[in-house]
């Protein structure tokens, strides 16, 4: 059962929270099942998430651990409404941004036109971006390169654009997946510190991340995802101590 | 007090819901920028690598015309039709921004999984602008098809005008075509495979180098049929206004105007009601 008697102001809640996706299997084995249409065989169903209930507070951190394919980007996309649970439901005040423009710009395109880009994408409104431009342009580090097609950068030059973009908008609720390991060291301090300011700003981020060492730097509560079920909810060191050592000894397959 | 009333007693919202109708438009009409500013570069991101560039948005239809106008002109021989040049690439350029809104909206929400994976707007902004970079794409192609009739020798007149509203209504439908042929293509991949035969299907029998009037002459039914397709009624009434011997049947207009307005007021709904189940694949 989950606390609902805290005093805390409560941003997000998760009632129940089930993702599942149909997807065409290659047909072979499914096929071996006898007494089943080849129709019905080849569509089967991934139950991504398994019935999360969590009450997520004003002013937290939230750190999502969990191993590949546990479901974590699942659940991140159901709260940011990109991805609707298929059961169960999701309340938030306001709306869950997540940090992310990538598949919104164009590689053909100058830097400077993908902001623009990008921005819109987010839904910053045209004035809003023309004005916030040259701020991202200074962000990125990328001035002398903004006029060029964005396919002639290199990995980590895109990065810092692609970051500089997204973490300029302001986010009550914040969904931040895989987001920290971007640009060179200098470039990935900057961020860390955008973020840290973003949090001050946003009120309660959600990260989900691999690096034990950013979770437990950054976050103030952890929960755990393991196939799509939440294994443990508390202080992030308990919760990454636990999780490295299931993860050490490998009993979670 | 169990999880859904707490959440509604502190003022939280369900996410992840279907908004209103009217609610929805209004949020279309807000991101309306995005949606523009996608298309416009898309388009402009298309041909940035080619040495021809932009010129290669006249030149396919262009040669498409030229092949179509050397195949069956010698095919159709007396069969052809008077001012055959003008009457061809009149329908081959106006298909082709049918054929490509059609296209590119079947494979609106499918090519586009990274977009629906990290960012929230109103789904029906992906087919819409694939429409509008069609749109984009075709205006270039109307400059050329007025050359075209001045070199072929039709004159200038106040009739030219009428590309305007028959632009404005084949723009119509193809954005309903578009939204409802990309909710379609979510639910069953496999459609985008018959896309081309769809198209192909339109192409032979909207007329684009022979007049059905004359092909269909002994069969009237046939002749019915064929006059309740929309792609034929656009292309009919653009050489009605650009080609001097030709005329605009007001039929054309009720079966134009009919189905442009139907079928994007139904595409703009049935995209709708899907809303919050695009991007799951």
């Amino acid at each position: 059962m989950v606390a609902t008697e805290s005093s805390k102001k409560p941003v997000i809640v998760l009632d129940d929270v089930h993702v599942t996706y149909q997807v065409f299997g290659t047909g072979k084995k499914a096929n071996k099942v006898k007494g089943k249409s080849l129709s019905r065989t080849r569509m089967r169903e991934v139950h991504a998430v398994k019935g999360v209930s969590l009450v997520i507070h004003e002013g937290e951190t939230l750190g999502i651990v969990g191993s590949n394919g546990s479901g974590k980007s699942s659940l991140m996309r159901a709260i940011a409404g990109l991805f609707p649970a298929t059961g169960g439901s999701v309340y938030a005040l306001g709306k869950p941004m997540m940090l992310g423009v990538g598949a919104a710009l164009l590689p053909n395109l100058s830097g400077d036109k993908n902001i623009l880009l990008g921005g819109l994408a987010m839904g910053y409104s045209k004035k809003e971006i023309t004005q916030a431009s040259e701020s991202i342009i200074d962000f990125s580090g990328l001035r002398d390169f903004i006029d060029l097609p964005m396919r002639t950068y290199s990995q980590g030059m895109s990065a810092r654009l692609r970051f500089s973009i997204a973490a300029t908008k302001k986010h009550d609720i914040l969904i931040i997946d895989e987001a920290l390991a971007v640009g060179d060291r200098q470039f990935r301090l900057k961020a860390e510190s955008r973020i840290r300011q973003m949090r001050q700003e946003a009120g309660t981020v959600l990260l989900v991340s691999h690096n034990m060492k950013s979770i437990q730097d950054t976050c103030n509560r952890v929960i755990w995802l393991e196939k799509g079920v939440l294994l443990m909810d508390g202080n992030p060191k308990e919760v990454c101590d636990a999780y490295i050592a299931a993860m050490e000894k490998g009993d979670t397959d | 007090m169990n999880l859904a009333d707490y959440a509604t007693a502190n003022g939280l919202t369900q996410v992840g819901v279907r908004p209103k109708f009217g609610e929805y438009l209004k949020q279309v009409w807000q991101r309306r920028d995005f949606a523009f500013i996608m298309s416009l570069y898309a388009s402009e991101s298309a041909n940035a690598r080619s040495r021809l560039g932009g010129w290669w948005l006249v030149l396919v239809p262009s040669l498409q015309a030229f092949t179509y106008g050397l195949i069956f002109g010698l095919i159709l021989g007396s069969l052809r039709p008077a001012n055959f040049i003008p009457f061809l690439i009149t329908g081959v350029f106006l298909f082709s921004f049918f054929s490509g809104s059609f296209s590119a909206g079947a494979k609106a929400i499918t090519s586009n999984s990274g977009l629906l994976k990290t960012l929230s707007f109103p789904r029906i902004l992906l087919p819409l602008s694939a429409v509008i970079r069609e749109f984009i794409n075709f205006i270039p192609q109307l400059a050329i098809l007025a050359i075209v009739m001045l070199v072929f020798g039709q004159e200038i007149s106040w009739e030219w005008l009428y590309l305007i509203p028959i632009t404005f209504l084949m723009f119509l439908f193809s954005t309903g075509l578009a939204m409802i042929s990309a909710r379609l293509t979510v639910r069953i991949q496999d459609l985008n495979k018959l896309v081309p035969f769809i198209t192909r299907l339109m192409f032979y029998s909207s007329g684009i180098f022979f007049e059905i009037e004359r092909i269909f002459a002994d069969y009237p039914e046939l002749l019915a049929i064929a006059t309740l397709n929309p792609v034929h009624a656009f292309i009919s009434l653009a050489r009605g206004a650009l080609v001097n011997d030709l005329q605009m049947s007001p039929v054309l207009w009720i079966v134009a105007t009919a189905w442009s307005v139907g079928t994007f007021l139904f595409g703009v709904f049935y995209f709708w009601r899907a809303e919050a189940r695009y991007g799951r694949d």
